[in-house]
């Protein structure tokens, strides 16, 4: 039977993205309007899958030297020295500092790097047609939305103490080249976050319900 | 005559037609269609089947969050314009602001980093706070004139970019690293910041969009009228 759609796109219907609204396109149609706000609807976010990969490469891409070129070079009376996110992280160790340093660890190391590994692990397994483990990867797309605007940390630390220590010519602190890939790390996992439809997760098991 | 039939034949091409229930909605996360409940002042509906928190009805919306949006932009308002953090080291003193953080990584050739903290600490928050004054004044009127609309639907967007809280943590730990080579001082500006993140997070947790989507004046006048009408049927 028909009835048993238990999704709005099973139902033909567009969920609006912008205000919530259901409604039903016209005949054969797989794009319209939402009459309340306007928005162009389609049913699933358009090339989300596509669009979400280049997205996770490119970002992939730039966490090689976003780990290898130095963030911050400080330069002293006796010489200068560069120091990577990683160098940083031992920088900040100390007995009373180690607590900071776990953050910038997990902010600038861990979550980047998960955060590239649970898309494309997201997007593998859409695209196989998965139907296990829905609550956990959707839980899974929940936890790198919320915590991916964290990895931004590390530019603002360098931001602030390059900004700070300006004392030439007893010691001066400039940005790296490094930096730019870091934050190009961020913005990029940030968009493939965005672009990702999580509800591309669940079509699989929805049209296996329907169909028994 | 004519006019109407054109008029009719572009409104179907353009717009969908609504649902005459709308209490019926789909799952955001997982596109699974259910009825909302009518929820009471604080209480919340959930997701049947991915536990997505949908919608969670608030008390006394827009005042409320008026009032912590007329807060956040006089905090913000402050913390734009006072030091934020300074430092002296032998005899020598220095201070920044937020805006001054960005403009010397411009100034060192680090231009696109600059722009990004300049759009995340500065721009976004900005519009984040002037937009839900705009929404929540504009949603005083009856009916919701549409601009508000717009800005609900880039709301979201102005949202994930303003990362307050998050360059409060990077002034923190810029703080402890530097405590190493000179004594810090941390400025006004500091603090009215910390402020303004739980500010920020009450503005946006106090409001409910749902309550504005609900009495907004539709894009398509005719589907609205044909809405209003089978509610009333």
């Amino acid at each position: 039977m028909k009835s048993a759609a238990i999704t709005a796109m099973q139902h033909g219907l567009h969920s609006c993205e912008g205000c919530g609204l259901l409604s039903r396109p016209g005949p054969q149609q797989e794009q319209g309007r939402c009459p309340r706000c306007a928005h162009q609807l389609t049913f699933r976010k358009a090339d989300s899958i596509q669009r979400t990969w280049a997205f996770v490469i490119a970002a992939a891409i730039c966490y090689i030297p976003a780990n290898v070129l130095p963030v911050l070079t400080t330069t002293t009376a006796t010489g200068s020295e560069s120091d990577t996110i990683l160098q940083g992280v031992v920088l900040l160790w100390s007995p009373t500092g180690w607590p900071l340093s776990l953050i910038v660890l997990f902010a600038s190391i861990m979550i980047p790097s998960a955060k590239i590994i649970a898309l494309a692990y997201l997007l593998i397994t859409v695209q196989r047609g998965s139907v296990s483990n829905n609550e956990q990867r959707v839980r899974l797309y929940r936890t790198i939305e919320f915590i991916g605007r964290w990895s931004m940390v590390d530019v603002f630390v360098d931001t602030f103490t390059a900004a700070l220590i300006q004392l030439q010519p007893l010691m001066s602190v400039e940005p790296g080249p490094g930096l730019f890939f870091f934050a190009a790390v961020v913005v990029l996992t940030m968009l493939a976050a965005e672009s990702f439809d999580p509800r591309l997760i669940w079509d699989a098991a929805s049209s296996q319900e329907v169909s028994t | 005559m004519v006019l109407t039939r054109l008029d009719q034949e572009s409104y179907r091409q353009t717009y969908n037609q609504p649902l005459a229930d709308r209490s019926l909605i789909s799952c955001p996360h997982c596109d699974l269609m259910q009825r909302l409940p009518d929820l009471a002042p604080g209480a919340s509906a959930r997701c049947a089947r991915c536990n997505l928190e949908l919608w969670r009805r608030r008390e006394d919306s827009l005042n409320r969050t008026l009032a912590l949006a007329i807060g956040a932009a006089l905090l913000y308002a402050v913390a734009n314009s006072v030091p934020m953090l300074g430092l002296t080291v032998v005899g020598r003193e220095a201070f920044t602001t937020v805006l001054g953080g960005a403009q010397h990584l411009w100034e060192d050739g680090r231009e696109t980093v600059a722009a990004l903290v300049l759009f995340t600490a500065i721009i976004a928050p900005a519009l984040q706070i002037g937009f839900m004054l705009a929404i929540v004044l504009g949603a005083r009127r009856q009916p919701v004139p549409r601009w508000v609309g717009f800005l609900l639907r880039h709301h979201r967007i102005t949202h994930t970019w303003s990362m307050i809280e998050v360059m409060m943590l990077g002034v923190l730990v810029a703080l402890i690293k530097i405590a190493d080579y000179a004594t810090v001082i941390p400025g006004l500006a500091l603090f009215v910041l910390g402020a303004l993140v739980f500010v920020l997070a009450g503005m946006q947790s106090s409001f409910d969009a749902r309550e504005v989507w609900e009495r907004i004046e539709w894009a398509d006048a005719r589907a609205a009228q044909a809405a209003a009408d089978c509610n009333d049927g």
